[in-house]
């Protein structure tokens, strides 16, 4: 692989005393789409946090490179600052701002006039609802629409890394649909995209490289198609239980095998 | 009579009005009201009185580098206290707001002493300037409103109109979501500190006149101040505005048809009722997050 756009070596998080993060290493490369899939409390929100420069004096252990600068406690403006993006999970958009004042939040380093109006005709071509609404407050959106304005905030930014953490959470079917046909029309754009996602079927159509996460660690990662034939994925993620798997035992063998 | 009433409460509720506008900055951009807040006007009130009567400067060249200086003060108190504190609950940060107060009175009183001095503004307060059946103005009622006018206005474009004003909104409403878009919070934050001093020093500077320059002058304007806050919903800039004015008229009237010796405690009582029947204050909107 060429010189990846990020590389996480052996990044270790803690919440107060307890650490969440074990020793956790990613490689990015530019131009892909890479899926993190895990069960809830797994760790992928905070191996995202981390990155980004969210968690106060993280990553105790490790070290995080983008573009091939280090970026590892720096304060989460700077690294934006360096072409890195987020689409949080729950959104975070802002309530009492209307969708325009939060795309322009999102274009706040660009001085580009010309550029950033161009990039909102952009916004409005991928999602029409937002030109809709665009003197709403954001708070008075659906869910769905939130999560359209949360990606676009982003794009806004002109970012080389699109981070997004679980953009179909709460979303009905035809909406995940939606977001998951954006996401590939993104990285047409060139921006290269690590997607965290419980949505494993989804996620994996979607994403060149997939890596898995339990209890703090990466327990195994691939190319999507291997991923997707991988006996273990597909019994405890994508919901197709393996013919040999006889309940207790059988599980507990395969766990093991991970950690 | 009532004529004149009313427009004496506004010009006394302007100040309250930039008073309590300079709380409800800081207070929208920490979550905690600023005690210091009076004691930083003082500070600057006093600059503009050596730079008037020391340096024999004119007012205006005055009035910038006050703005400078109570700026600073704001920046001061941001980045070498507040900024300081660990994970801070809101009643560190109070505490560090009165232990800053105490200090700035300290300072003021080691420097100046008790000593009840005069400032000297170039606004005439016996000359009047506008006279008609229904009530008078001196000048410098006329330049207290004009300029507290001139002020609200600025604060209200820099909010509205302008990059800054849409960080300083961002960063009070959600200050993650603020850095992941490259902000800085802690630089809104220490602007916004800036920001909110600046306007509690015009009022300090308007309202001496009125007072004698000591270092306990800005705790009658605070305490109104503050009750205008309250009445106007801090969090709500235009509500904090009205607020300030409808205590000066409501001071007014309370004074003249009821009770001249109580009259001062009328702010209280404000706090106190708004606290038990609308603690949002009149004008603040509250939002129903949709889940
Ligand atoms: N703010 C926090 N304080 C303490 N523990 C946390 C915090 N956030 C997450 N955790 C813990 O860290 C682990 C990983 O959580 P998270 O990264 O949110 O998982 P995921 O996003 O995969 O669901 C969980 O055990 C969770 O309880
Ligand atoms: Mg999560």
């Amino acid at each position: 692989m060429a010189e990846p756009i990020l590389q996480v070596k052996n990044v270790e998080t803690y919440y107060d005393k307890v650490r969440a993060l074990h020793g956790v290493s990613l490689e990015i490369a530019a131009g892909s789409i890479t899926a993190i899939l895990g069960n809830n409390g797994a760790g992928k929100t905070t191996t995202l946090n981390t990155i980004i420069g969210l968690l106060d004096d993280q990553p105790d252990k490790g070290t995080i490179h983008f573009c091939g600068e280090r970026i590892d406690g720096k304060e989460t403006e700077q690294i934006v600052a360096r072409g890195m993006a987020y689409v949080p999970e729950g959104r975070e958009v802002f309530d009492e701002l209307t969708v325009k004042e939060n795309l322009m939040v999102g274009a706040y380093l660009r001085k580009d006039r010309q550029g950033i109006k161009s990039d909102l005709e952009k916004m409005f071509h991928f999602f029409p609802v937002l030109k809709d609404r665009i003197n709403q407050h954001a708070g008075t959106l659906s869910g769905g629409e939130q999560q359209m304005l949360a990606i676009s905030r982003a794009l806004m930014n002109r970012p080389k890394l699109l981070l997004m953490d679980e953009p179909s959470l709460g979303l009905s079917p035809a909406l995940v649909k939606m977001i998951f046909n954006i996401i590939p029309s993104i990285r047409a754009e060139g921006i290269t995209v690590l997607l965290v996602e419980q949505n494993a079927n989804m996620a994996l159509k979607i994403a060149d490289f997939g890596y898995v996460m339990e209890n703090g660690r990466f327990v195994t990662s691939g190319t999507a198609q291997d991923l997707q034939a991988d006996e273990d994925v597909k019994e405890f993620y994508l919901g197709i239980k393996a013919e040999t798997a006889v309940k207790g035992e059988q599980r507990y063998k395969r766990k093991r095998r991970w950690a | 009579m009532l004529g004149q009433l009313i427009v004496s409460s506004l010009v006394v509720g302007s100040i309250y009005a930039l008073m309590a506008l300079a709380m409800s900055i800081t207070y929208k951009a920490s979550e905690v009201p600023n005690f210091s807040q009076g004691e930083m006007a003082m500070m600057s009130t006093y600059v503009t009185f050596v730079l008037l009567s020391s340096f024999g400067l004119s007012f205006y060249p005055a009035m910038l580098l006050t703005v400078g200086f109570a700026f600073l003060l704001g920046l001061i108190l941001e980045f070498f206290f507040l900024r300081r504190a660990k994970n801070p609950t809101p009643l560190n940060l109070i505490v560090i707001t009165i232990g800053f107060q105490l200090m700035l009175y300290g300072l003021a009183g080691w420097k100046w002493g008790s000593e009840q001095r005069q400032i000297n503004l170039p606004f005439s307060e016996s000359k009047v300037i506008v006279q008609n059946d229904v009530f008078a103005l001196t000048e410098l009622n006329l330049a207290t409103l004009v300029i507290a006018f001139i002020v609200l206005l600025v604060i209200y474009l820099l909010i509205q109109k302008t990059k800054l004003g849409l960080a300083m909104k961002a960063c009070q409403q959600n200050v993650n979501a603020s850095k992941m878009n490259g902000i800085s919070a802690y630089r809104i934050m220490a602007i916004s500190f800036g920001i909110s001093s600046i306007v509690g020093a015009i009022a300090g500077v308007l309202v001496a006149p009125l007072l004698t320059l000591d270092p306990s002058m800005m705790w009658d304007p605070l305490l109104k101040g503050f009750a205008a806050a309250v009445l106007g919903g801090m969090k709500s800039l235009h509500g904090v505005v009205i607020g300030g004015l409808l205590l000066g008229l409501i001071e007014n009237l309370f004074g003249f048809y009821i009770s001249i010796e109580f009259k001062s405690v009328v702010a209280f009582a404000i706090i106190v009722l708004v606290l038990y029947f609308k603690p949002s204050g009149l004008f603040d909107k509250h939002y129903v997050r949709k889940v």
